[in-house]
């Protein structure tokens, strides 16, 4: 019989759930009332594009903790294999990961959140973004797919919009900012990244030929 | 649930012990005054306070946290 997964919806309150973290273990939504939460998943650890998601959210977590956010990470791997990779990107990059990462080795909250979509993966989620009020409450969804990483300053900005409109009582338009600003996008932004080589003789080609 | 502040061996852990310490000094304790004071996450907090209150270190009355006997042992054989 085919198992029928119930997907959260915007409005609706935050699936409860306990886990263990790298930064020890957590009862949602007890822990994390009277914060807004930013739940993401990613689909592994030590993989090139979840490191730069990783990067970018850590850049950015001065200003999320400034709107009263938390960020919390989610994949289906292990707190072992959690804390050495955010070991490994601070001793490659020299990038601290100031948030929480939820290892859910038996897939049990990626499936609450419905995080997984067998048509892309059945073993890896997707890159799901989950907005959830001081309340409990889900008030925004992102779905992004293995192959693109998000951006980080629209997770932001969204943020913003939700503040200003319940705060406010308004709407906002496309490209909403709360302050002009400039979006900085450099070299490095149009660099993309090739899936790694599957055997020695490639990995020593792609050495001759320049890749990073 | 795994570990945070009590291994399975019921050792404390340095974050456990920095917590009681706390309580102590304040006699009691709400999470956002341990937030404000040690620079923690709230969440973290919340979570650490709940484990050592099950775990019999501490006692909470509303949202105040205060040490147990057995609390003050732990410390006193920490120190």
């Amino acid at each position: 019989m085919e198992q029928v997964v119930s997907m959260p919806r915007i409005g609706d309150p935050a699936p409860a759930y306990e886990a263990q973290t790298t930064m020890g273990p957590i009862k949602f939504p007890e822990d994390f009332q009277g914060q807004w939460l930013v739940f993401f998943s990613h689909p592994a650890d030590f993989t090139p594009v979840c490191t730069t998601e990783f990067m970018g959210f850590a850049k950015l977590h001065e200003e999320f903790q400034k709107r009263n956010v938390q960020l919390l990470g989610l994949s289906i791997d292990s707190t072992f294999s959690h804390i050495a990779w955010v070991m490994n990107i601070k001793e490659k990059m020299g990038v601290d990961i100031p948030f929480p990462i939820v290892a859910d080795v038996d897939g049990k909250v990626a499936r609450l959140y419905g995080m997984l979509h067998p048509g892309e993966s059945s073993t890896v989620t997707v890159r799901a973004v989950f907005v959830i009020d001081p309340n409990g409450k889900i008030r925004a969804i992102i779905y992004y797919p293995l192959s693109a990483g998000r951006n980080m300053r629209e997770i932001l900005r969204l943020i913003d919009a939700l503040q200003t409109a319940d705060k406010y009582g308004v709407a906002t338009p496309a490209d909403w900012v709360p302050t002009p600003q400039t979006w900085e996008f450099s070299e490095e932004n149009t660099k993309v990244i090739v899936p790694p080589p599957t055997t020695y003789e490639e990995a020593i080609k792609r050495l001759e030929e320049g890749y990073e | 649930m795994g570990t945070g502040c009590v291994s399975l061996e019921g050792k404390l852990s340095e974050r456990a012990l920095s917590f009681l310490k706390l309580v102590k000094e304040r006699g009691k304790v709400n999470p956002e005054e341990v937030v404000r004071l040690t620079g923690r996450p709230l969440f973290q907090v919340r979570s650490s306070l709940r484990e050592l209150t099950q775990a019999g270190f501490l006692q909470v009355e509303g949202q105040e946290y205060s040490l147990t006997e057995k609390g003050l042992v732990a410390l006193k054989e920490a120190m």
